[in-house]
């Protein structure tokens, strides 16, 4: 943490996106996690993603549930909305939220305990309802904010700072999404921007529940050896096995970009995402496939990174409940609330 | 790209801009602090050490200084370095107990210096303290040179002069006035075991035009008639005067014109203001007090009534330019009379040496310069140095001062009979200026301040007495805000690669993003894929060691670091530090720990 706020003045060259907008224009406030928190990369890769987007701040919604990972809405997009929820409930808020307004861009932040523990269930449900939003999962492992005790996603063997060595087995975030029918399911590391930043903006673009899990270091709890979510483990153990490259809609795909080892995927939005894959034989939209091949090289220890599964064609929540595309602010008041009248005419139907 | 050495001084010296682009290396952050503190003293005394001339040149340097500032770049207006300067030297306590005492125990050395401006005073200040018998010959009754006679007393107040040059005659120096060197030859005879010419470029440019000698009596070479009313020899101008010539000499003539009953000055320039060579804050000065520059006129002929100077015929000129802003053609498009009283020729001046015989050795090129070696300061005559205006021409009093110091080392060599190309090293010192947490030994907050405007007397006032000083300097309301502009860049980011696990957070947090973890290569390719492209190519790339985990490697651009430390405070390995760097600049002495006291900078 530093008591200094980042200076205002900035690079006189920054590049402007489409909005005439620099890259400042998403930070936020100064982060008070610790010096050197994978949390803070990925609050970066964040802010690069929406400005490389042209999201209009104000037009994101931020919500998280409780943690060092649920602080994060603080530190980007200080113009954007934001909703700081109970500890692991956050989806039923993002759930409401999205019910009642389409047209956000909604971004969750949680982390292994909101999610995996306390979330769980929520979790799963905002799965299975295909939400429309982007769901970080800022996975380090512990308990940070606690001081360091073994959250459900620290692996067998991992050793704590203090030497100990869990015993339970952990919930893999991605094959718990892939085996409920998450539609997108993405895996990162928080030390490798260039991976990170392609996947949250397909996850952004994605209609329906982008869930990214983001290995994230706890330079304070789990950074040590031993430790099986550290940068260097993580640096040494994670196999991509695509990389993601996002292609705006209507821009021509190059040439390079279209090789043989290259699935192209279209989006809701016309935009596509072209997996660079490093096995060939690997296909993004096969879901057993996904399954397989990410607990097969969990089993031998290895951190399968990418953009693991997507499926374009699953309805959201919004086309599944027929709920109104216009936001319910903009609906004007009398069909919104259309009165006792037309309350007692539904209650009439189920006398 | 090799990883950058730090080891090497002039690595960080180069990356404090202000102190690489001063001839003289002046230590600019190290005193904008010391005044922050309080302490104007220690800033003069450390001012001082490097450029001799804190008061003077607080107000008449050409501070190359300030279009080099970092802050002009984050920003658009440099720090006033120059300006605070003089704040050092305004708020300053009697420094006489700080200064060196005459020396009682003499090394045996004789030394002549020729002239009494800057650069002689610069050669005895550093020679008088090793023992040295300093003899300082000047034509004129005064000391100072042309800081004396061509820059008017509005600018640069006699009693300033008078207090810093005595500083230095009073370390025992033998200062002969209204005694020129009229024949080097004689002076050699004397058996100096050094001499030093440090006369100045005397001479100003005449413009042979028809006209010029009918009309002479009113036809001025700028410097000797700056000097003439430095002197009081010349108390009048007429009403219409026009000035021939666009240099900061060209200004003072302007202004001083005004203050002696000038009603209407016109300089007149032969191309446009971007090829103008004065100074923009003397352009401005001159412009506040109703001076009207006109440009593209080229002089023609002098106007000639009743055997009088009338006015001055000009070609109108225009000009074609290149992409670059290069004048490519002119033409003449027309003609125009200016109407004058008076004329002044300010534009340019040259040495002159009519008492150096020529069968000497001293050897002199084709323009009549004399040859001097640029490192030694040493003419093709062993023992015999220039510096100042006399060794390359017009320069600057910055400039002649480190001419000074330079042949000052060189005259020491050469009384041990040392080689004189063997210079004496610069060296440097790196220390953490970490107090605690997020606590530095600097200010690391940025203020956006702007730059605090210098006040003046006003217009009204001003004419009244040709020695009122313009400028009164900053009130203790605006300097303690200037001071904080200063980016104190000579705190220098320094980077351990082996300590860095390549968690991001130094490259999240840079607010100019001046740091990038990438793989090496070559500098223009790496130059393009950094955080932000790093386009200045005049500032290094700093370039770290293979990190430990993924083998790329730290960059980071100096161009905009505005010295936050918020990389260093992000750091959880304390990879990134953020270290005083302090340069040691060799001066004349008999062992590398300096001559001078050395000055109290500890924050």
């Amino acid at each position: 943490m530093s008591f200094l706020a980042k200076p205002k003045v900035a690079h006189p060259g920054l590049p402007r996106n489409e909005l005439g907008l620099t890259v400042r224009d998403y930070e936020g406030g100064m982060s008070t996690l610790c010096a050197g928190c994978g949390h803070d990369s990925i609050t970066a890769a964040l802010i690069q993603a929406a400005f490389e987007l042209s999201i209009p701040p104000h037009r994101m919604a931020k919500v998280s549930g409780i943690g060092c990972s649920s602080k994060t809405p603080a530190y980007f997009a200080s113009a954007s909305h934001g909703f700081n929820s109970v500890h692991g409930r956050m989806p039923s808020v993002a759930t409401g939220a999205n019910a009642a307004n389409g047209e956000l861009v909604y971004i969750g932040l949680s982390g292994d305990g909101d999610t995996l523990s306390i979330g769980l269930g929520q979790f799963c449900h905002a799965i299975r309802r295909n939400l429309n939003m982007l769901y970080l999962l800022e996975n380090n492992g512990v308990y940070g904010l606690t001081k360091g005790q073994f959250s459900a996603s620290a692996d067998i063997g991992s050793k704590a700072r203090k030497g100990d060595v869990n015993q339970q087995p952990p919930i893999d975030p991605c094959l718990l999404a892939l085996s409920i029918g998450c539609t997108f399911v993405a895996r990162s590391f928080s030390g490798d921007k260039a991976h990170l930043v392609p996947l949250l903006k397909a996850g952004i673009r994605h209609r329906g529940f982008a869930l990214v899990d983001v290995i994230s270091p706890c330079v304070t709890f789990n950074d040590h050896e031993g430790s099986t979510k550290s940068y260097q483990f993580t640096r040494q153990h994670a196999q991509a096995v695509t990389y993601a490259d996002y292609v705006p809609p209507a821009t021509e795909i190059r040439s390079d970009q279209a090789a043989g080892t290259v699935q192209a995927v279209t989006l809701h939005d016309g935009s596509r995402v072209l997996l660079h894959k490093v096995g060939a034989d690997y296909d993004a939209t096969d879901r057993t496939g996904a399954f397989d091949y990410v607990s097969r090289h969990q089993a031998r220890g290895e951190i399968v990174t990418g953009l693991l599964f997507i499926d374009e064609a699953k309805p959201d929540m919004h086309q599944v409940q027929s709920l109104p595309d216009q936001p319910l602010n903009s609906v004007p008041y009398d069909k919104l609330n259309p009165g006792q009248k037309a309350l007692d005419a539904i209650q009439a139907r189920f006398r | 790209m090799q990883p950058t050495d730090i080891s090497d001084p002039q690595y960080f010296h180069k990356v404090v801009d202000c102190q690489w682009g001063c001839p003289a290396h002046t230590d600019v952050p190290g005193y904008i602090r010391l005044i922050a503190q309080g302490r104007f003293t220690d800033a003069y005394m450390l001012n001082r050490q490097t450029n001799v001339f804190p008061g003077i040149l607080g107000r008449v340097c050409d501070r190359p200084c300030e279009p080099a500032c970092r802050r002009g770049r984050v920003e658009d207006k440099p720090v006033a370095i120059c300006r605070l300067k003089r704040v050092a030297a305004d708020n300053r306590d009697d420094v006489t107990a700080l200064l060196p005492k005459p020396v009682r125990q003499k090394n045996g050395k004789r030394v002549a210096l020729v002239g009494a401006g800057p650069a002689s005073l610069a050669v005895a200040n550093d020679l008088l303290p090793l023992g040295y018998e300093v003899v300082i010959f000047e034509a004129l009754e005064v000391p100072g040179g042309l800081m004396r006679s061509n820059i008017p007393s509005f600018r640069l107040p006699a009693e300033v002069l008078d207090e810093e040059i005595g500083m230095i005659v009073g370390m025992g120096a033998d200062l002969r006035l209204g005694t020129p060197v009229k024949s080097m030859k004689a002076l050699l005879a004397e058996n100096f075991d050094a001499v030093f010419v440090g006369s100045g470029a005397p001479r100003g440019k005449n413009l042979k035009l028809p006209g010029r000698d009918a009309a002479s009596e009113h036809i001025h070479i700028g410097i000797a008639w700056l000097e003439s009313v430095a002197f009081g020899h010349v108390e009048r101008i007429g009403e219409k005067v026009l000035i021939i010539g666009v240099g900061n000499t060209a200004m003072d003539c302007c202004r001083t014109s005004l203050r002696l009953g000038a009603k209407s000055v016109k300089v007149m320039a032969r191309k446009p203001r971007q090829f103008f060579k004065a100074s923009p804050w003397e352009l401005e000065d001159a412009e506040e007090e109703t001076v009207e520059i006109v440009v593209n006129h080229a002089p023609k002929s002098f106007v000639i009534e009743n055997g009088k100077l009338a006015g001055m015929v000009f070609e109108k000129m225009a000009y074609e330019f290149d992409a670059r802003g290069r004048i490519t053609a002119e033409k003449v498009v027309g003609e125009e009379l200016f109407p004058c009283d008076d004329v002044v020729l300010a534009i340019g001046q040259e040495n002159a040496f009519p008492w150096i015989e020529r069968d000497l050795g001293i050897e002199f090129d084709k323009w009549d310069v004399p040859v001097v070696d640029p490192s030694t300061y040493q003419g093709t005559r062993p023992g015999v140095f220039f510096g100042g205006d006399a060794a390359f021409g017009p320069k600057n009093i910055i400039w002649a001062v480190e001419h000074g110091h330079q042949a000052a080392i060189s005259i020491h060599r050469h009384c041990q009979s040392q080689d004189l190309r063997e210079r004496p090293p610069y060296g440097m010192n790196l220390a953490t200026s970490k107090m605690g947490m997020h606590e530095w030994a600097y200010s690391n907050a940025y203020d956006p301040v702007e730059r605090r405007i210098m006040p003046h007397v006003s217009l009204k006032e001003r004419f009244s007495k040709l020695n009122l000083e313009v400028e009164l300097g900053y009130t203790p309301e605006q300097f303690t805000k200037e001071v904080e502009r200063c980016l104190n860049c000579d705190i220098q980011t320094v980077f351990t690669a082996k300590l860095c696990i390549e968690c991001d957070a130094c490259v999240d947090v840079c607010p100019t993003r001046c740091l990038t973890i990438t793989g090496n290569g070559e500098e223009a390719e790496l130059r393009r894929r950094l955080s932000a492209p790093a386009v200045n190519t005049g500032q290094d790339l700093y370039v770290s060691a293979e990190l430990p985990q993924t083998r790329r490697v730290m960059v980071k651009d100096e161009d905009l670091c505005i010295r936050c430390g918020l990389c260093a405070e992000r750091c959880p390995t304390g990879a990134w530090d953020m270290q005083k760097f302090t340069l040691k600049v060799p001066y004349a002495a008999d062992d590398t720990a300096g001559t001078l006291a050395p000055v109290r900078t500890g924050t």
